[in-house]
């Protein structure tokens, strides 16, 4: 681990960059000036200053104490995604792969179904039924992606069930459940892991989108997508707030994805760096 | 040209479950409503009238297949029942709609085709060099901005800084085709970012492999220049893979569009959607989920028709 960083400076540039992120999102309420939601009124678009270093927003809350009360949010957001997918996507994908046949046939198809939709559109669509919400809208999002680990897991399962060891354990009298389990998770692995660093970007994004559409977090509870929304409100006035969320989401997708790519040229096999 | 018949025959039936399977989940998408569906669409104020006018509209007091078989068979005559909010036919809010969504998106692409590409080449042609790294870094950028923000600062510097182009609305097609493009440029941009740096990481890394082939190597030795190799037998090669992610990009940009539309306020797919997620108007929220999915599946069946044109190999 130590060597894989020493030699890859975008893997450690992203890792460190993502557990400071962590780190600040735990230790929020420690770290912020200010509450979130604390309004100033006479000191509503206040510029950068001593008091407030990235001035106030058009309530005069504090902009840095919003952003950094936007990380726990946002990463709750994208972590939440990312395992109601993998809580659904890896079981149908391992069982069409281990199982083939008809069980086969019908999984797949669901996962080329469910691809086809344009996957904001469908989360919309999901989100609208549960009613609006973060944690809905998260939900909505774990739905969609999950086709893509379902294909892959089955994808992997695929390669790994015909090794030689599947068959000793099959013959010694393993569950299904088992070899599922002990034998093709663990061998199939890897690229999963690849998937759901990359995924973790597009789930962080996703929230952003669906928060400055209203259908994520609710006023006043911060998040970076909902502040760039109140910023576009008076985007003729006080345009320069929209950069600070801004960043923040495209920084953290950026580690994400950055991560996501050095982990698969150590982890997967079959891409090759070039 | 019979061959090719036959695998449209093949090809459909493979795409007919998928539609099937689509209709369900669209359909489906109401039991997901929590409580009764017929009390959460009226509303808060709602008249026990009212309730009963959307529980016999939507038929909840049937088993969900006479439920989905009914709206089925109305959806099939192209009639997708009316909002819940205007009580206008859906069918004629997306009609409305539509061509909006699809200018900006069929803009955004053929941006993403322009700049991507020759990127893509050029990436490729100087693999590892600063060049190289320099539109890699740069397609990092493109993949994780969000596109609604980057929207928001064209229309910043563009529209209310510059005053080049208008920030918001939208011309139809139709009307003026001069006054539709200026207003669909700046979310066609916006969405580009996106496209632009999906085509040249794909296509970079499928030109490198068509370049290291063995038959690549022979034409290195008999001597022809990089760029005739590339653009005589590199872009024929992996023409395939461009097309794939061509076709990709299109749901990709379908679904961007609608938070793009948002700050550009127009009135498109993705603004219908919203309104009617938001205010559970549910007749319209199916039926723009169902009309994109079915987009979605009709570009990809013609995609596939292109492949067999594209390469001989494809049987």
């Amino acid at each position: 681990m130590r060597g894989w960083l020493r030699r890859d400076l975008r893997a450690a540039v992203c890792l460190a960059y993502l557990a400071g992120l962590v780190l600040l999102a735990v230790l929020a309420p420690w770290i912020a000036p200010y509450s979130p939601t604390a309004q100033k009124g006479a000191e509503a678009l206040a510029d950068p200053s001593a008091a407030h270093w990235l001035g106030t927003d058009d309530l005069g809350r504090d902009v840095l104490s919003r952003l950094i009360f936007g990380a726990p949010a946002s990463l709750y957001a994208s972590f939440l995604a990312v395992s109601i997918a993998t809580g659904i996507g890896v079981p149908f994908g391992l069982l069409a792969g281990l199982l083939g046949g008809w069980v086969d046939r019908i999984i797949s198809r669901l996962i080329d179904t469910l691809l086809s939709f344009p996957g904001i559109v469908l989360a919309i669509g999901v989100t609208g039924a549960l009613g609006v919400g973060l944690t809905h809208g998260m939900i909505a999002c774990g739905l969609v992606f999950s086709p893509t680990l379902a294909r892959l897991a089955r994808a992997q399962t695929l390669v790994v069930k015909n090794e030689l060891y599947v068959d000793a354990a099959r013959c010694f009298g393993a569950s299904t459940g088992r070899i599922l389990l002990k034998h093709i998770l663990p061998n199939a692995v890897q690229p999963l892991i690849v998937q759901l660093t990359l995924l973790l970007a597009a789930a962080l994004l996703a929230e952003a989108s669906l928060s400055f559409l209203g259908l994520g977090v609710q006023v006043p509870q911060p998040s970076w997508g909902a502040m760039l929304a109140r910023a576009y409100t008076y985007i003729d006035i006080a345009p320069e707030q929209m950069y600070a969320p801004g960043f923040a989401i495209l920084l953290t997708a950026m580690a994400f994805n950055g991560l996501g790519e050095s982990l698969r040229d150590v982890l997967d096999p079959t891409m090759k760096r070039r | 040209m019979n061959r090719r018949w036959r695998m449209l025959g093949e090809r459909l039936s493979q795409v007919i479950p998928v539609i099937v399977l689509a209709t369900i989940i669209v359909f489906g998408l109401l039991q997901l409503v929590p409580g009764d569906p017929a009390m959460t669409l009226a509303g808060e104020q709602a008249t026990d009238e009212r309730i009963a006018e959307i529980r016999h509209l939507y038929g909840f007091d049937k088993p969900f297949l006479v439920q989905y078989g009914t709206w089925l068979g109305h959806a099939a005559q192209g009639d997708l029942s009316r909002s819940l909010l205007s009580g206008e036919r859906v069918v004629t809010l997306i009609g409305q709609s539509f061509p909006h969504t699809l200018t900006i998106v069929v803009l955004a692409l053929l941006i993403s085709l322009l700049v991507g590409v020759p990127l893509g080449i050029l990436a490729a042609m100087r693999a590892h060099t600063r060049a190289d790294t320099a539109i890699s870094a740069l397609s990092s950028v493109g993949v994780a901005i969000p596109n609604f923000w980057l929207a928001m600062i064209l229309v910043t510097y563009f529209a209310l800084g510059l005053g080049w182009l208008p920030a918001t609305g939208a011309t139809p097609l139709g009307e003026s085709v001069v006054g539709s493009l200026r207003h669909a440029i700046l979310p066609a941009l916006a969405l580009a970012a996106g496209g632009i740096a999906e085509l040249t990481r794909q296509l970079r890394s499928a030109l490198l492999e068509v370049l290291s082939s063995q038959y690549m190597r022979t034409l290195r030795a008999k001597g022809l220049s990089e760029t005739a190799m590339i653009c005589k037998h590199g872009l024929k090669n992996v023409g395939v893979n461009l097309l794939t992610v061509i076709g990709l990009l299109f749901n990709r940009l379908l679904g961007a569009t609608v938070v793009v539309e948002a700050v550009f306020a127009i009135p498109g797919m993705g603004s219908l959607i919203v309104r009617a997620a938001i205010n559970k108007d549910f007749p319209v929220v199916q039926g723009v989920v169902l009309s994109m999915v079915l987009v979605v599946v009709a570009t990809n069946l013609l995609i596939d028709m292109l492949y067999s044109v594209l390469d001989p190999r494809v049987k």
